[in-house]
């Protein structure tokens, strides 16, 4: 259905929203590659181009899922009792209307895309980039020593059946939105504390759980190989992070303008309270803590990023730095292997961003925005109901995505295997898996 | 002839080069190495965990010289690499049979 034929009332092309979707789109997609490196620093030389490639063929295969079935599964209408959206008239965008959704074969013009004015396949193409960040960022846990094909055909499984229905619970109308407790006072997630960034770090805890340690893990140094690639990485992830966060207000407005300063602030104090953390602690402030700063404070403004003002975002952005860096040794005292943290930065930061939610939601400053029926946090006047709603979409998202995850890898390992061989792993997953070495002497 | 080899902290090499010059020595070669004395290795510390590094990075200076020569240009990269603190490094001296020119196939001392 092209612009011309549409009834004009019920969709009005909107230039300036559209032409800001698209370049959020483009930030967004630039994150995966920028954590290729931010991952890719952080490992041995001979296993930094396995690790940049677990990002890079995330965009490959989530980005054909997408089209084909995966935006269908996660933004259609419910089905399976609300788990999942339906494909149905989705399937390889055929047939979709340019400009609106489509909803039981009828455009449907008001949806959050429609209203802003932004043609659906935009949306459709906005989504896809957050489904192939949140699938790369598991890769962290895995370093050095998962099979390629088994992690390529995970991409497809996860983001098949554990993705798409935190995806459509949290953001598509599903069972997150309407169940219980939670129907009364719906969960804030402005851009994807919980359907990201808990849902990759309890997956990233469940494979580090089945895959088990590396060899050497807690004995010998595992120390980066570049550190100057970590930091680009991380410059680069907060760069796309402005179209992660501001883009999900799907307009170029006052509301988007709260979300990107808010993005910008709380990764800022972030670094700060990692680094204060190290100084205490380890007696130096590293660069590892500064780079891994910046993600944890963008991790927790998230969900976050419309719904808690300027002091709110400081106040987020300090704690969530401060508690990460403290959150890194967890994997020592409990002994799995999560590689790169994608636990002590993922799951603990977009916990911490959408518990505290609870306390400094304010609804009433007049750009912030929540989902309809969400209520104040407790320090501005709230009650307790937002931060139950929080504590328990959170719980959710943890126990579903670990549980899932656990079947799926528990899978793969008894079918096609999860691990490399030892003598692979210690000679390099990139010689063995890809037959080429990132540097003439890698080790 | 002796073979005078050096291993030296890294940031004293342009020092000992210009001692080297001034004593009339004609060519050094100079290597990237790691290793530990005395020293030890040193502690690195990332996202909280902590690494001992067991080789630390060294300077390897390697200069052929006549047998007269020898100490004096001992003496004189001792006095140029010399910084007090434990890590300064080592130098000895061993005679060497024979050397030859390769453009030239000149031996022996002319060859130096």
């Amino acid at each position: 259905m092209k612009l011309e034929d549409i009834d004009q009332s019920l969709f009005v092309l909107d230039s300036g929203n559209t032409s800001w979707m698209i370049v959020a789109t483009a930030l967004v997609l630039l994150m995966t590659p920028g954590l290729a490196f931010f991952y890719g620093g952080m490992v041995r030389a001979k296993s930094v181009l396995n690790m940049m490639m677990m990002s890079f063929i995330s965009i490959a295969t989530i980005g054909v899922v997408w089209v084909v079935y995966g935006y269908g599964l996660a933004f259609g209408s419910d089905t399976l009792g609300g788990l999942f959206g339906s494909p149905s008239g989705r399937i390889g965008m055929n047939g979709v209307p340019e400009v609106a959704d489509v909803v039981d074969g009828e455009p449907v013009y008001n949806s959050l895309a429609g209203s802003a004015g932004v043609p659906f396949l935009v949306m459709v193409a906005f989504q896809a980039t957050f489904a192939i960040i949140t699938v790369a960022l598991i890769s962290g846990s895995v370093a050095d020593r998962m099979k390629f094909a088994t992690w390529t055909i995970f991409t497809v499984l996860w983001v098949t059946l554990v993705y798409t229905p935190v995806a459509h619970g949290v953001w598509g109308g599903g069972l997150l939105g309407t169940w219980g407790p939670l129907a009364d006072t719906p969960v804030i997630d402005f851009a994807g504390g919980t359907v990201v960034h808990i849902n990759a770090g309890a997956a990233g805890l469940a494979l580090a759980i089945l895959l088990g340690l590396r060899k050497g893990f807690g004995k010998e140094p595992f120390k980066p190989h570049n550190m100057p690639f970590v930091m680009l990485g991380s410059a680069l992830l907060w760069f796309g992070w402005f179209g992660f966060n501001a883009g999900s207000e799907f307009a170029a407005d006052a509301t988007a303008g709260r979300a990107f300063l808010n993005t910008l602030v709380a990764p800022a104090i972030a670094v700060l309270g990692w680094l204060l953390v190290e100084k205490i602690r380890d007696g130096k402030p590293t660069s590892l803590g500064a780079a891994s700063g910046i993600v944890a404070g963008l991790v927790a403004i998230t969900p976050a990023a419309a719904s808690v003002d300027t002091w709110g975002a400081l106040a987020i952005g300090f704690i969530a730095g401060a508690v990460c860096s403290l959150a890194v040794a967890l994997k020592y005292k409990f002994g799995y292997d999560d590689s790169l943290d994608v636990v002590g930065v993922h799951l603990i930061g977009g916990l911490v961003g959408t518990v505290l939610i609870g306390f400094f939601a304010n609804l009433g400053e007049g750009t912030t925005w929540a989902v309809d029926g969400a209520k104040d946090g407790l320090l501005y006047g709230g009650n307790a109901d937002q931060l139950v709603s929080q504590v328990l979409g959170a719980g959710t998202a943890v126990l579903y995505s670990f549980v899932v995850t656990l079947i799926l890898g528990l899978l793969l390992k008894v079918t096609i295997g999860l691990r490399v061989s030892e003598d692979v792993e210690v000679a390099g997953i990139d010689l063995a898996e890809h037959g080429e070495t990132a540097y003439e002497e890698a080790k | 002839m002796k073979l005078v080899t050096a291993i030296i902290q890294p940031h004293r090499v342009d020092e000992v080069r210009a001692a080297l010059e001034a004593a009339g020595v004609k060519g050094v070669t100079v290597s990237e190495a790691a290793g530990y004395g005395r020293q030890k290795g040193h502690t690195e510390v990332y996202r909280g965990a902590e690494y001992t590094v067991d080789l630390v990075p060294k300077t390897r200076l390697e200069v052929l010289v006549d047998d007269a020569d020898a100490t004096t240009v001992t003496e004189a990269i001792v006095s140029a690499a010399q910084t007090g603190k434990i890590g300064d490094g080592k130098v000895w001296v061993v005679p060497v049979d024979d050397v030859a020119r390769v453009r030239t196939g000149e031996h022996g001392a002319d060859a130096l």
